[in-house]
């Protein structure tokens, strides 16, 4: 089954300005992983319902002396969308640093405008998929001088990611729970901090969400807080029907983006009567308390 | 016969040899691919102009799906 786009009315993008990464200009704020899915007919359909124009990619050795299987480039629409290559996998800057230089070289072969970006990430720990901050600052730092548009995979430190930005990222991509974990934004006082300390006197600085969402309701919370983008994978390629979940994805982000623009009304501890006090048939006065 | 190393495992070739001749041996299209020698990354264009001798470390890579 596939939700196209552009057949579903409520689809309305948000009116405002497009979202600028580096040199790139997105259309819609949802960046989508491509791994994890049963299937590359599953995989290319959950991107076309994602509305994405922008997808990561990670760079693996080719199988050379067991071929047969099917390249994910005959998948994707690569007049369509920006590939965004990564380094997922990388546990040292080293290692990172050269994934990101052969992603470029195979994108700049095939002529995709992604050829100059790409998603750093360097991890640390196996088991929780944390980030390297170390590595991670090294790798920004030499990526940039190299010419990359560094889009910085982080923790939610905010310490670490005005690192990032010191060291020269393009946007900074703190995570809302580890990757992969479906938790949501475990610390959103966090990312309140570090969109306030990346935008002040930087309002435009892109921070995008980046790894552990579940669901959509942790994509419009992301935009609430005022990202400028979500990244996510697996919250679609493993939902039960991973091409509905991807429509979710979609509506959530345009809700979540449309309701930050909008601006939420502050929390109360008391009830505030949306109809008219004026003219309530009641022998009661409206005011009083229920103990009265 | 020479032994060369191709993404971390031993390969004897014929002899010493361009990158271009080497992916022959590779049914993907080479627009597909990226080939690290020795640590460098080795730019489509030059394929033909470089060449792999004994030893070497070649590394041979595409584009997977990720996150």
């Amino acid at each position: 089954m596939s939700i196209a786009s552009d057949q579903d009315p409520t689809a309305t993008d948000v009116d405002q300005p497009a979202l600028r990464v580096g040199h790139h200009t997105l259309g819609s704020r949802l960046i989508v992983g491509t791994g994890r899915y049963d299937t590359m007919e599953q995989m290319r359909d959950s991107l076309q319902a994602s509305g994405a124009d922008c997808v990561t990619v990670a760079v693996r050795r080719e199988k050379l002396y067991e071929r047969g299987g099917q390249n994910i480039l005959d998948f994707i629409d690569l007049d369509r969308y920006t590939l965004l290559p990564n380094t997922a996998g990388c546990y040292t800057a080293a290692d990172a640093i050269r994934a990101a230089k052969l992603g470029r070289e195979i994108l700049r072969t095939l002529g995709n405008p992604g050829s100059d970006w790409v998603k750093l990430e360097v991890l640390g720990d196996s088991k929780t998929l944390l980030p390297d901050p170390a590595e991670t600052v090294t790798a920004c730092r030499e990526l940039t001088a190299e010419g990359f548009q560094v889009l910085c995979y982080t923790s939610d430190c905010p310490v670490t990611a005005q690192r990032l930005k010191q060291a020269g990222a393009a946007s900074v991509m703190p995570a809302g729970s580890p990757i992969g974990s479906g938790q949501g934004l475990l610390n959103p006082n966090n990312l309140r901090i570090i969109l306030e300390y990346l935008k002040e006197d930087d309002p435009d600085y892109p921070v995008i969400i980046d790894a552990g969402v579940g669901t959509a309701s942790d994509v419009s919370q992301a935009f609430e807080l005022g990202g400028d983008a979500v990244l996510l994978n697996t919250a679609i390629a493993h939902a039960r029907d991973p091409v509905r979940m991807a429509t979710a994805m979609r509506h959530a982000a345009i809700a979540g983006r449309n309701a930050f623009l909008a601006g939420r009304i502050p929390k109360r501890l008391y009830g505030t009567a949306s109809s008219p006090s004026e003219g309530v048939i009641s022998t009661r006065p409206y005011g009083s308390q229920a103990s009265s | 016969m020479i032994t060369i190393t191709v993404n971390g495992k031993a390969v004897e070739i014929e002899g010493e040899m361009s990158v271009e001749r080497l992916l022959d041996t590779v049914e993907v299209p080479p627009n597909y691919l990226a080939v690290e020698l020795n640590s460098d990354v080795v730019p489509r264009e030059d394929y033909s102009a470089v060449t792999v001798h004994a030893g070497d470390e070649v590394e041979v890579v595409t584009l997977v799906g990720g996150g």
